[in-house]
């Protein structure tokens, strides 16, 4: 049988990884490490630079919209590389039919969303495809951030040792159920909403009052435990999480207890995890806490020696075991 | 779908996870320990509790937990989802499906791959789902995967009842239906080296705890029908060593918030309805007689397989896979000769590799 793409090559880990290996870095002739964000230098001057489509489905959903994201994704990518976010370039593919009031909304959330981010949406594009050709509407983004010296290394984890803390800035799964929710016209007595929104703001704050930071990077697909297997093996040192201690808000559990999903493994996009030397973690803490997408930051384990690039999570009961990356997008369980 | 859920915590589960009573628990099975233990727990539910609460690492190394063939999913033939992918490729058929069935390879494809290439697959929750779609579709014919044990064969019984109630005539199940008390003989006939069975509480909850009572009277195993949360599973394994201890096997049940010994009678008889017993096939354990169920004759327009016949070449189980001396206790991954060659967990000839609990999967990402 012919090779196709399948729904787990875009599922942001695995197979997503092979893709990127085998087809797009090996023709782009792309150097290791890839990061979320392009590292760029031009006359001493140092840049981040990145892009991102945006399809979700369905394009409204409670906390935001495709445009409130397509903003937020591409400044948070900017942000975890340790730059400051400045420019953005915004292209649409809409499908013949769509609304042209939805598209003023989702315009309008875009610009209300680059206004709270501080950055300029400069350029753009439109096509509109037949109908059938595409989902209501695709959006992709590019960003352009400055980056400062002491932050470049931020990306590559080159400095995380053993001891540094692990923080998120607060619960997870939110995102990735709110849309679940709206997709399948779920009714939560207990709303879930995404979390989506900009953080270059927390980590503006956090850069610029500490000097521990040794890594970021936000929580999108596959959620905190394929960004803590990747920062395992990017460092090969090993990694201790504490389940009790990550927040998860009680709808998005109950809601994971039936359907059979780890919250630890849903998509977030206003989550990220700094890894920060163990003497300034409580500072970071409170300094995120100080800030409205940081009320709730938690530690939630620690940078472990040894030559085993795994992660361990040490369950609720008291238990032990490995923290994996699975092998594709999570289903619901038959049992 | 309504949640009511409030703080703190989903109601009546995180009692269940008491990190006190479940030190105290591990505590107490630490200090019962005489010898060595081998139970086995053959539902796949069990098997993720144990798995991601960490289970193991809080018992003594004495005491090994074995994960029998039990995840539905796992033991369901390379055949069936040669079948399954055959209708998905049909012109005006729509394949529902429970969502982890998605990614099990058949011989050269899997209905993930199908859908890939434009396949109508869908995932349901219920089967009640799959018989809407054929409400809503009247122009294409549904064709439900009726996988899973008793747990879920009852599902399919009353949405068979329901499709011809209602007159519904484009809905269909692929039926592979199974039975896990026939199983369970199966694995402990002849040689094994088991002491006692975590037996499955969802199953007994349709079954009653009688189903497993030949276990302790015609071999001499212990049984405790177990609930899922931490603290059900490790009293379970408390009780199972104390029955070893004792001497005296029997079926105790520890989830007695669900299971009696006479079981659910309703959901009893409409499964007898609807499905009657055959012989069926495990990937990696070969032919288990009475093992299986089928449409009754009286049914046979909802049978997929009679009224779609196929003609494809049905593959035969590797004869080569060891999974039923893995799980016996008998042998480990490394021994067998396609382990980590012909048998990956991207291509698994046999149970144990399909899920990512099962013992040849587990061996083969983490050797040691």
């Amino acid at each position: 049988m012919k090779e196709i793409i399948a729904m787990n090559h875009g599922a942001g880990f695995g197979m997503t990884h092979e893709l990127i290996k085998s087809v797009f870095a090996r023709t782009f002739a792309m150097e290791e490490p890839m990061t979320d964000s392009a590292i760029l230098e031009n006359e001493g001057r140092k840049l981040a630079f990145t892009t991102d489509s945006y399809v979700v489905d369905p394009v409204f959903f409670p906390g935001g919209d495709i445009g409130k994201l397509s903003i937020c994704g591409t400044v948070n990518d900017l942000a975890v590389s340790g730059a400051v976010p400045k420019y953005i370039s915004a292209s649409f593919i809409i499908e013949e039919g769509f609304s042209k009031d939805d598209l003023f909304t989702i315009v309008c959330s875009m610009a209300d969303e680059a206004r709270k981010a501080r950055v300029r949406i400069v350029t753009g594009d439109t096509k509109v495809v037949e109908k059938g050709k595409c989902d209501k509407i695709f959006i992709s983004t590019s960003g352009v951030g400055i980056l400062e010296d002491r932050n470049s290394g931020i990306s590559f984890g080159k400095e995380v040792v053993p001891g540094d803390v692990l923080i998120i800035n607060g619960p997870v799964g939110n995102h990735a159920i709110a849309v679940l929710g709206a997709r399948n016209n779920l009714k939560f007595s207990t709303p879930v909403v995404s979390d989506c929104a900009s953080l270059n703001r927390l980590t503006k704050h956090v850069l610029e009052n500490c000097s521990g930071i040794h890594f970021m990077r936000d929580l999108t697909r596959g959620g905190l435990a394929v960004v803590l297997n990747e920062l395992a093996t990017m460092t090969g040192l090993g990694i201790l999480v504490d389940e009790s201690s990550v927040p998860v808000d009680s709808p998005v559990r109950g809601l994971c207890e039936i359907l059979g999903f780890d919250p630890l493994y849903l998509a977030n996009e206003g989550k990220i995890l700094f890894v920060v030397h163990s003497e300034e973690s409580d500072k970071v803490v409170e300094i995120m806490r100080n800030e409205p997408e940081g009320r709730e930051a938690a530690v939630v384990g620690r940078v472990v020696g040894g030559n085993e690039s795994r992660v361990i999570l040490s369950t609720k009961i008291g238990g032990r075991r490995i923290l994996d990356v699975p092998s594709g997008i999570q289903l619901p369980r038959i049992c | 779908m309504k949640q009511e859920m409030n703080d703190p915590g989903v109601k009546y589960i995180e009692e269940f996870r008491d990190k006190e009573m479940v030190l105290n628990l591990s505590g107490r099975i630490r200090d019962s320990v005489t010898g060595e233990y081998s139970f086995m727990e053959v539902c796949g539910g069990h098997t993720a509790a144990i798995h991601r609460f960490g289970i193991p690492s809080l018992l003594p190394p004495a005491i090994r937990l074995v994960s029998g063939p039990g995840c539905p999913v796992c033991v369901t033939g390379v055949d069936y989802i040669d079948k399954a992918v055959a209708y998905s490729r049909l012109d005006n058929i729509i394949i529902c499906t429970f969502g982890d069935l998605m990614k099990v390879p058949g011989t050269g494809s899997s209905l993930e791959k199908e859908r890939a290439g434009g396949a109508d697959v869908r995932l349901v929750l219920s089967c009640l789902d799959a018989l809407e779609i054929a409400e809503y579709n009247p122009g294409k014919t549904v064709i439900f995967l009726a996988i899973g044990f008793e747990t879920t064969a009852p599902g399919s019984a009353v949405t068979i009842l329901r499709a011809r109630e209602k007159g519904i005539r484009n809905f269909r199940v692929l039926a592979a239906h199974k039975v896990m008390p026939p199983a369970m003989k199966a694995l402990v006939t002849g040689e094994s080296k088991l002491d006692g069975f975590i037996c499955p509480g969802h199953v007994a909850a349709i079954t009653g705890s009688m189903a497993f009572e030949f276990l302790p009277g015609d071999f001499g195993l212990a049984c405790v029908v177990t609930g899922f949360e931490p603290t059900d599973i490790l009293l379970s394994v408390l009780m199972l060593v104390k029955q070893v201890n004792s001497g005296k096997p029997a079926v105790e049940i520890e989830y007695s918030r669900a299971v009696t010994r006479l079981g659910n009678s309703i959901a009893q008889e409409r499964l007898s309805r609807v499905f009657e017993p055959c012989d069926a096939a495990w990937r990696g354990l070969g032919m288990i007689p009475g093992s299986g169920l089928r449409l009754r004759r009286d049914f046979e327009e909802f049978d997929a397989e009679i009224t779609f016949p196929l003609d494809i070449a049905l593959r035969e189980e590797n004869r080569s896979c060891i999974c039923g001396r893995i799980l016996k206790g008998l042998n480990t991954p490394v021994d067998c000769k396609l382990f980590g060659k012909s048998c990956t967990p991207e291509s698994p000839a046999g149970a144990c590799m399909v899920s990512a609990e099962g013992a040849c999967n587990v061996y083969y990402r983490y050797p040691e």
